[in-house]
């Protein structure tokens, strides 16, 4: 495909566009959840849809997720493919039973008899002062149980693609798309939260993590915003003459440990960003990943980088210096490969 | 409403059924855990939640339902797994924690799930009625005439997936009936110590959709009111809610001490027994003879024996099956991508 020919798309398109070609291929996918309809969801991931597929198959529902994700468990058991949404991820509280002792154990529990083929999709990230309880990722709490694949893509190619995944999966999907990436009009515009993005419906794995710069000298391991500070600080690290490799994890559920050994190996050093919690998190599981199998491979000590154990605070300084950012992954790396 | 005579007959068998099936775990799940109750002990381990004397709720609403209707049921399962017609044998076996259970013993007795026959249950409060409602609305959406029933305890109702649920499907009108078995107590708690209502059928009035309360344990009322609220979903006119007063012979789990309530209270439960009560009605309105009673329960007996004992005899999994069946695989197009 030439670069004239290639049609750009942002986030929330991409998304949009991969949930009305399942419709349109599959009577059976339908979508549901708080604002998804004629408002086209609050971060734009069911813009359109309404319009051409009605209030049936684009439900409106009541501010009750415990009452409607579980409604699509049970039609998912039914053989309906929904695709619902959890407006913030911070709103697990409220319907956790439903994603942990349901949707991720019922296959399990019934010896795979019951297949849950649905979406879980919900909003992640911080970054415009939206505070404690609005701008958290909380990817590993979600990774933690069996039973669920979780998936968090970082470009509008690879949102379309893996929400086209999930959807076909016969497997309960939680789909992470973070707001920044959506491109929206109301938040602060993004290179990359806009894309090439073909116009065909196409699949991208959801177990693959991939290697979206190549490196000798250090690796850096991110996903989602975390991916693109990584890419950025990787530039500016080539100035300095080091050439990190940047690995987008895209899936934290099954975790790609292949493609991250595989880079290790090679770079001998290792940098883990999140912006999720340090504690107990992305971060944590990609280095013991890393000392159980490639301890020796390494050249100096894992470094890891993420939200220090605190609440994601409101003040704009505040939220700054919690958040990683690409001069945090610069110094970082800088440190790391000074060893 | 005239009952027919092969509806009054499956009703009694299957209570009798039913009451055999528990009667036969209570000693069977006290292999192994005497003299000292050790809960993980003997062949069937774990918590035992027993529904005997409760039969007239399972057997009463599910005389109205066909195979391809759903039925959600909670932690206290064995009866509307019964009467919904699971595969008893497999049934058994999975709450003996064998390779040939329903869930090849990854489940157990609280986790039974029978999709042949869409039956499902779960050990979290009112988290079925969710599910409920979604099969309604998967049925709405396929065009199907199948009704979904959540079966539930009347501690339940003070949970916010009950009321949740019920707010959903009383919106989009789906053919759902939540049938709350009130056994007067959650665990230890009687109702009136945790509810503010004295029926919660009178919460129905807050869903705008009809609901009954069915007093004394009576499977002929139960027949009566589950087949209105069955009828109606089937017609697409929307929910119903159904109380049930029943009683639990049992503790809430087997092992229960049962200190909060009167050592009389079960023996005269008993005395109005709602099995000898259907069998007195069957035989004093000429509608069965003893003998067609007798057939009736042999067969249930026979049935349960048979599941019991190919439920011992089938084989424990092998250990490393612990690591199957978490995922469905992928299909080839998503493999196969870049």
């Amino acid at each position: 495909m030439s670069i004239g020919t290639k049609r750009m798309l942002t986030g929330n398109k991409a998304m949009a566009e991969a949930i009305r070609q399942e419709m349109e291929r599959d009577p059976n996918v339908f979508v549901m959840g708080e604002d998804v309809g004629v408002y086209g969801g609050i971060f734009g991931s069911t813009e359109g849809l309404f319009e051409r597929f009605g209030p049936e198959r684009v439900r409106d529902t009541p501010i009750s997720e415990t009452g409607f994700i579980g409604a699509a468990i049970g039609a998912a058991a039914e053989g309906m493919r929904p695709v619902v949404e959890l407006m913030f991820v911070d709103f697990f509280g409220v319907c956790m039973d439903q994603i942990y002792n349901h949707m991720a154990k019922i296959h399990y529990m019934s010896g795979g008899s019951v297949k849950l083929p649905m979406v879980l999709m919900t909003a992640v990230g911080g970054g415009y002062n939206d505070a404690a309880q609005h701008s958290q990722t909380l990817y590993a709490t979600f990774a933690h149980v069996p039973g669920l694949k979780v998936v968090a893509p970082s470009t509008p190619y690879d949102l379309k693609g893996m929400m086209i995944s999930a959807i076909r999966d016969d497997n309960p999907v939680l789909f992470m798309f973070h707001k920044a990436l959506q491109g929206l009009g109301w938040m602060d515009p993004l290179d990359a939260a806009i894309g090439p993005v073909p116009e065909e419906p196409y699949t991208v794995p959801l177990d693959k993590a991939k290697v979206v710069r190549e490196g000798s000298d250090v690796t850096i391991v991110g996903i989602q915003m975390m991916t693109h500070a990584a890419l950025a600080a990787a530039e500016r690290l080539a100035t300095d003459g080091v050439e990190a490799e940047v690995i987008d994890l895209r899936s934290l559920a099954p975790l790609d440990k292949t493609t991250i050994l595989e880079s290790v190996r090679k770079t001998h050093r290792l940098l883990v960003v999140d912006e999720d919690y340090l504690s107990y998190g992305m971060t944590a599981e990609v280095a013991a990943v890393v000392a159980e199998e490639a301890l020796y491979d390494l050249d100096a000590p894992i470094r890891r980088l993420a939200v220090p154990d605190v609440p994601i605070p409101y003040s704009r300084p505040l939220e700054q210096f919690v958040l990683p950012n690409a001069g945090k992954v610069y110094e970082a790396a800088k440190q790391l490969v000074a060893r | 409403m005239a009952i027919p005579v092969e509806k009054l007959k499956w009703m009694y068998e299957t209570m009798v059924k039913i009451r055999i099936y528990e009667e036969t775990m209570v000693s069977v799940y006290a292999e192994g855990k005497t003299p000292v109750f050790n809960i993980g002990a003997g062949p069937v381990p774990g918590e035992m939640h027993l529904a005997a004397g409760q039969e007239p709720v399972a057997a009463g609403v599910c005389a109205h339902l066909r195979p391809d209707d759903t039925v959600t049921a909670p932690h206290r399962p064995h009866h509307h797994a019964i009467a919904k017609g699971v595969d008893l044998r497999r049934m058994t076996a999975e709450i003996f924690g064998k390779e040939t259970g329903l869930g090849k013993g990854k489940g157990g007795h609280m986790h039974l799930f029978d999709p042949a026959v869409k039956f499902s249950c779960g050990g979290i409060i009112a988290a079925g009625v969710p599910h409920a409602v979604g099969a309604a609305l998967a049925a709405k959406m396929q065009g199907k005439d199948a009704v979904a029933v959540a079966f539930i305890g009347e501690g339940a109702a003070n949970a916010g997936a009950f009321h949740e649920a019920l707010n959903l499907a009383a919106l989009w009108k789906l053919p759902v009936v939540v049938v709350i078995e009130d056994n007067r107590y959650g665990i230890s708690v009687p109702k009136e110590a945790s509810t503010a209502v004295a029926s919660n059928a009178d919460r129905g009035s807050a869903y705008g959709i009809p609901a009954v309360f069915v007093k004394d344990n009576d499977v002929l009322a139960t027949y009566e009111a589950a087949g209105e609220a069955v009828a109606r979903a089937r017609r697409g006119e929307g929910p119903s809610l159904v109380e049930i007063e029943t009683y639990r012979y049992l503790g809430h789990f087997q092992g229960d001490p049962e200190v909060y309530r009167d050592k009389g209270e079960v023996p005269a439960l008993r005395d109005r027994d709602p099995i000898l009560r259907l069998r007195q009605h069957l035989l004093q309105q000429g509608l069965v003879s003893e003998a067609d009673l007798a057939d009736l329960e042999a067969r249930a007996r026979a049935a349960v024996e048979d599941a019991y004992q190919f439920a011992r005899e089938s084989a424990y999994p092998r250990p490393e099956a612990a690591l199957e069946d978490l995922f469905e695989p992928a299909p080839a197009d998503v493999q196969l991508a870049q």
